[in-house]
């Protein structure tokens, strides 16, 4: 597969480690989740037959995180993201 | 002055140099190295300062070759800077004051070992060594990618001519065997 | 031997001779020549023994498609089974020998399962070695794996070398025929990088082996022309000898060179094959097309071949396998074949058509609807039996049948990322469907443009289309554009034992019998009848068995559909995919900064991940390893040892929020940690369960040193940048690798201090009052070398780590083992780090197993409740802190002499030893030598309050049951007392 770097155009996705799904940028907040959002955050996931959020770290590239859109059944990949930015545009912070 | 007597990667005194079907591999021990990561809020004024020191900030999968100071963009908001050893081998204080607390900066110069490939038609080796699309690489590109496995820069001086290959230092011996090994494929 | 069925004219070089041996037996050759039309022209007809009844075989194509003629190719570990005598280039010194037969390929005595052919029908293994079933390993297994089969390894090393590599593109062609060949020029002249991948030796595809013309000269010559015209250009790449095996994500493709196939040896240092990665923008495949057999009774006698084939050995190569043979065809295509073979001397015995209505010939005779009924022949044809259009029989003698039932598109790349394949009623045939991979075009005979004018034009016209290319395309060379169409014909009736797969030997009434039993999805009739699951995949028998299949469910073939094609196309020997991952090279090494000194010493080595760690320096006399790490424990103990350290992952953490973001990471408080000092650090998965421990050393108020275990250094490095980019995004921090910039050594020991004061710059302080347990700095050695210093102790005594530039490694070693002499200092490799870290009670990876909490391992209250860390809030779950949770403790036989084996179990002394009563387990032992005895370190219920009770350790693995007392996992200085000092 072909993963298009947003710096970095098309890099063989060789050069990548798979994470998984991009709703581990959800952490709950500590202050206000329950035991429920926690367990849901750690433990449950979708498994789509279609697009994808997940996560891809450029292992043997720039080292940053992407959240990567991909048809789980044609692998086709839709788009590509800087994790950062996903995270801030989410209302990450500190 | 310290009395202790440095070894290359590949683990003696002097760099090796191997030359076969034309194309010659050589270690680069004079190389002092120092990571850049500006810090948040300070990336403009690291840019500007490191422009002063570099000559120009490269750009993603670039690297600046052109002065004593040079820079290869590693990651969003960091670069690598390299001087020769015998100039400066104390890169990181002397690339810290610079950038004073604009960025952070981080001694990398024996995290990595160095090998320059140089002959005619060397995409011919490199081909066998990484997933790169040469026929884009100008004078200039940096990529980092995968060599034998490892995590590789491959900067281009001249294109089809001159490269160097940065991996990691412990690895040294392996790397070099790759692309000997490669070098001998295509002879 | 002379070569007695050589025809004048081909593309081969007279002007030199290749001596080959067959069997044992001497045959000439020329260049050119592949090992099957070399034996041809020799007169050879038999090559092998079929898979299931070894009956006699001979050639059936003369290309990669090959079922049947399969051999030996050369002799002691380069021996090749299975390869295929149609794609095998001769060269000088060739050997080969036939495979599957006993004692010889004239005579072979497996030959009787032939006779015994009603037994071994479709599914015979589920039907008969049903039972006993113990019988299937010591009895069915071995007769059937000695009698059915094909060639046989070498058992001994492959000598050759293969390599990997990388190409980008932005038109790969495959195929280079005459669409792949316009398809070439046309993106060659637009300036485009293309590559041209065909699997032959020489491009040209069919022009090769036809008399065509284009323009005004023959279709070899243009070939020639063009391809000599291509290997001008700059931007073009020319690879023959390479087939692209398959179609993978987004443009990616997979491509096997033949390098040095074709000579006896690869040179020194060249690969005998290259499996190359091309990323292409585009594609255009122009794979070509496979004629089809048709199938009638005793279809595989030597002899019987391909029409097609049979017209590119004597047009190609020049050789005939008879002076006087047979077509049997369908289609135009057949006839094209016997005027090609007519012109050339051949003598046309008949040109048999299925078609009432088949076009006349005057220079032989044409037998209109008529077929082939059945064959005779026992090592070779003799003789043809026809029925006529009128019913009658009539007998032919020949020694060659060349057999066309039309021609399949090659469209198995274009289902490679799952397309299907649509049917077309013209050509009854499978074409290119809707859905190809991502920047695929077809063009050729593989999109079903079987005239040579319609080859060549729409490889122009898919190159255009491919690369979006405007204006007037140049004019497209003239040649042949005689229309095509195809009626099926798939089998003669009545037939049974007409073999569709020569290959997996299945035959027609296999494929009904399948049918007969309930084998009805194409799928399911392949798995059970092994009908296309030969080497060869079916290339020439899928399309007939499952139009019989179609036949027999009443249902159009589209309905019934083909089976799934999958890479690779042709097959890719082993050695190839592992390329130069072999061996010592099977992934790199990573050695230590000591490595070298090391070795000279004569240390032992283990890997670690990747690296390479002394393991223990044995000396003179000792011979066993317990002795020689006995005593690098006893003397760093006494006095002070030296290990190298540098394995240790060093992630370098800056930032005006560092501190905040350690924090995070760490399980355990880190924003107050003055700078100097060092602190030792859990980290927890979000999920409560400890992942990973070390230091981090603050250097400054804004720069910290973080340590991971070895084993974990880039995975704690990829963590900390999730934490920092995916979590925290606006933290001012900084991450980066230092692992390799510093080689680091622990220096333990109670003379550790009096060693270091050697060589710390006079400068720097390094008392107990100025450098006390856990303090750290940047310091210079050895007179202004820059170095850093860490209080830390992972063995229990008063220690240090020192860490200074990589490239200074070695001599740091070399000084420390000369200054150290009047202390008896003695270096300590990987066992003796662990002995001394078990006595000492500190988890390592083997009580980081993923299972285990902060609780378990004695550090419950180190999480921090103060704050948000990854992993706190899940690690409070009532399941992880109930009152039985396991707990660190320490192990030890109460008889001194007893073993501990990590691994085993912890059960109550006098209770049931089984499962159901396990109470914990023992995770690390060693011998200790400051105790006398094999100690552990175990995890038990409520551990922590059964100090002093006595159980029993139970491994059944390693036949061991002993007594041992539950004690504290500090065996040695529990109270800290010897690294305070």
């Amino acid at each position: 597969m072909l993963i298009n770097h947003p710096l970095l155009g098309p890099r063989d996705s060789s050069e990548f480690i798979y994470l998984g799904d991009a709703t581990l940028i959800d952490r709950p907040d500590p202050e206000t989740a329950s035991a429920q959002d926690w367990h849901d955050y750690a433990y449950l996931r979708d498994n789509p037959a279609g697009p994808h959020r997940e996560l891809w770290f450029h292992e043997a590239g720039d080292r940053s995180w992407l959240v990567v859109t991909r048809n789980t059944v044609t692998h086709e990949i839709t788009s590509v993201e800087l994790a950062r930015d996903v995270a801030r545009s989410q209302g990450r912070s500190k | 002055m310290h009395d202790l007597i440095a070894i290359t990667a590949l683990g003696a005194s002097e760099p090796q140099v191997e030359t076969i079907g034309g194309i010659t591999c050589t270690e680069v021990a004079n190389l002092a190295l120092a990571s850049v990561a500006a810090r948040l809020g300070g990336e403009a004024a690291c840019r500007e300062r490191l422009a002063s020191l570099v000559g120009t900030v490269p750009a993603a999968g670039k690297a600046e070759l052109t002065g004593p100071f040079s820079a290869k963009w590693v990651g969003p908001d960091q670069w690598m800077v390299g001087v020769e050893y015998e100039v400066q081998n104390d890169i990181a204080a002397h690339v810290k004051a610079a950038l004073g607390n604009t960025a952070s900066v981080t001694e990398q110069t024996d995290a990595w070992s160095a090998f320059d490939l140089s002959g005619q038609r060397i995409n011919r080796v490199l081909e066998l060594l990484c997933n790169i699309n040469l026929s884009s690489v100008g004078a200039g590109s940096a990529a980092r990618t995968s060599i034998h496995h490892l995590s590789c820069f491959v900067i281009c001086r001249v294109p089809n001519a001159n490269v160097r290959i940065l991996g990691p230092r412990a690895s040294a011996t392996s790397l070099h065997s790759a692309i000997t090994t490669a070098m001998r494929s295509v002879r | 031997m002379t070569q007695v069925n050589r025809l004048t004219g081909g593309q081969i070089d007279r002007e030199s001779t290749l001596s080959f041996r067959f069997d044992g037996k001497n045959f000439s050759g020329h260049p050119g020549d592949t090992l099957a039309s070399a034996l041809l022209a020799n007169g050879v007809r038999l090559m092998g023994r079929s898979f299931k009844y070894h009956r006699p075989r001979g050639l059936m194509s003369a290309g990669s498609e090959e079922p049947n003629a399969l051999v030996e190719l050369r002799s002691g570990a380069r021996r090749e089974p299975n390869t295929r005598t149609t794609t095998a280039e001769l060269f000088d010194g060739l050997t080969a020998r036939s495979q599957n037969r006993w004692p010889s390929l004239a005579f072979d005595v497996m030959a009787i399962n032939d006779r015994l052919s009603r037994f071994l029908t479709a599914g015979f293994y589920y039907k008969t070695f049903m039972w006993p079933a113990a019988f299937w390993e010591c009895v069915y297994e071995p007769i059937i794996r000695r009698a059915a089969g094909l060639g046989s390894l070498s058992m001994q090393a492959d000598p050759d070398i293969y390599d990997k590599g990388f190409q980008h593109c932005d038109l790969l062609v495959i195929g280079a025929g005459p669409a792949g060949l316009t398809a070439t020029l046309t993106a060659a002249h637009a300036g485009k990088q293309v590559i041209l991948a065909d699997e032959d030796f020489r491009m040209g595809g069919r022009l090769n082996s036809g008399r065509f013309t284009i323009d005004d000269m023959t279709g070899a010559d243009w070939v020639t022309k063009v391809v000599a015209e291509l290997a001008t250009l700059p931007n073009v790449r020319l690879m023959p000898r390479t087939t692209v095996i398959g179609a993978f994500d987004h443009g990616i493709y997979g491509a096997l060179e033949r390098v040095s196939d074709h000579i006896a040896e690869p040179a020194p240092g060249k690969p005998r094959q290259i499996l190359w990665r091309i990323t292409a923008a585009k594609t255009i495949l122009c794979a070509g097309a496979t004629e089809r057999p048709i199938a009638f009774e005793n279809n595989d006698r030597p002899g019987i071949m391909l029409a097609s084939a049979l017209r590119s050995y004597a047009n190609r190569w020049a050789v005939t396998p008879a002076k006087k043979v047979s077509i049997f065809t369908n289609n135009d295509d057949g006839h094209r074949t016997a005027q090609d073979l007519h012109r050339l001397g051949i003598k046309i015995a008949a040109v048999i058509d299925t078609r009432p209505d088949a076009p006349g010939s005057t220079d032989y005779e044409v037998l209109a609807g008529a077929e082939v009924a059945n064959t005779t022949g026992r090592l070779g044809l003799t003789f043809v039996e026809v029925r006529q259009s009128d019913g009658s029989m009539r007998t032919l003698e020949c020694g060659a049948l060349g057999v066309s039932g039309g021609w399949n598109p090659n469209v198995h790349l274009t289902c490679h990322q799952r397309g299907r394949p649509l049917w077309n009623e013209t050509l009854s045939a499978f074409l290119p469907g809707e859905d190809l991979p991502p920047g695929m075009h077809v063009a050729g005979a593989a999109d079903g443009q079987f005239s040579t004018h319609g080859a060549l034009k729409s490889g122009q016209q898919a190159a255009r289309r491919a690369l979006g290319l405007r204006g007037r395309p140049p004019a497209v060379p003239e040649a042949e554009d005689a229309p095509v169409t195809q009626t099926p014909f798939w089998y003669v009736a009545g037939c049974e034992r007409a073999w569709l797969d020569q290959q997996n030997d299945v035959t027609v009434k296999d494929v009904k019998l399948s049918h007969q039993e309930g084998f009805r999805s194409v799928e399911h009739l392949k798995r059970y009848s092994t009908l296309g699951m030969a080497t060869d995949q079916g290339k020439t028998s899928n399309l007939g068995g499952l139009a019989i299949m179609a036949e027999l469910a009443g249902k159009p073939i589209p309905e019934v559909g083909t089976t799934i094609y999958r890479p690779p196309y042709t097959p890719v020997p082993i050695g190839a995919l592992a390329g130069r991952s072999r061996g010592k090279n099977f992934k790199p090494v990573r050695l230590t900064p000591s490595h070298h000194w090391a070795k000279e010493r004569g240390a032992v080595f283990v890997e670690v991940g990747n690296w390479l760690r002394a393991q223990w320096f044995p000396i003179n006399g000792e011979t066993h390893w317990r002795q020689s790490v006995d005593r690098e424990v006893r003397q760093t103990r006494a006095s002070v040892g030296v290990c190298d350290c540098t394995t240790l992952g060093k992630i370098d953490v800056q930032g005006t929020e560092a501190a905040d973001f350690l924090n995070k990471v760490y399980c355990n408080g880190f924003a107050k940690l003055a700078v100097g000092k060092t602190r030792y650090g859990l980290m927890l998965r979000e999920d409560g369960i400890a992942m990973d421990d070390g230091t981090a050393a603050r250097l400054a108020e804004d720069h910290f040193v973080v340590t991971t275990t070895t084993a974990n250094a880039a995975k704690v490095y990829q963590h900390l940048e999730f934490v920092h980019q995916c979590l925290f995004p606006d933290l001012d921090v900084q991450l980066i690798s230092t692992t390799e910039a510093w080689a680091q050594y622990a220096v333990a020991g109670p003379n550790s201090r009096r060693l270091l004061k050697k060589i710390v710059d006079p400068a720097f302080d390094i008392s107990n009052d100025a450098f006390p347990f856990m303090a750290c700095g940047n310091i210079t050695i050895c007179n202004g070398l820059r170095a850093r210093l860490f209080r830390i102790s992972f063995s229990g005594e008063l220690a240090y780590e020192i860490a200074v530039p990589s490239r200074y490694g070695d001599a740091l070693m070399r000084r420390l083992m000369v200054e150290g002499e009047e202390f008896d200092v003695v270096p300590y490799g990987t066992e003796a780090l662990g002995v001394m870290r078990i006595e000492k009670g500190h988890a390592a990876g083997n009580e980081l197993n993923g299972t285990t909490t902060a609780l378990n391992l004695g550090m419950g209250r180190m999480v921090s409740k103060k704050k948000d860390s990854i992993g706190s809030k899940l690690s409070e779950r009532p399941g992880l802190n109930e009152a039985e949770a396991l707990m660190a403790v320490g192990v030890q036989p109460k008889n001194a002499e007893d073993k501990i084996t990590a691994g085993g179990h912890l059960v109550s002394a006098d209770g049931p030893l089984d499962a159901a009563h396990d109470q914990g387990y023992v995770t690390s032992a060693a011998h200790s030598p400051t105790l006398g005895k094999m100690i552990g370190l175990a995890f038990l219920r409520n551990g922590g309050s059964r100090h002093g009770e006595v159980m029993r350790l139970a491994s059944p693995v390693t036949d061991l049951t002993v007594e041992v007392e539950i004690t504290s996992a500090h065996f040695v200085d529990p109270e800290g007392e010897r690294l305070r000092a």
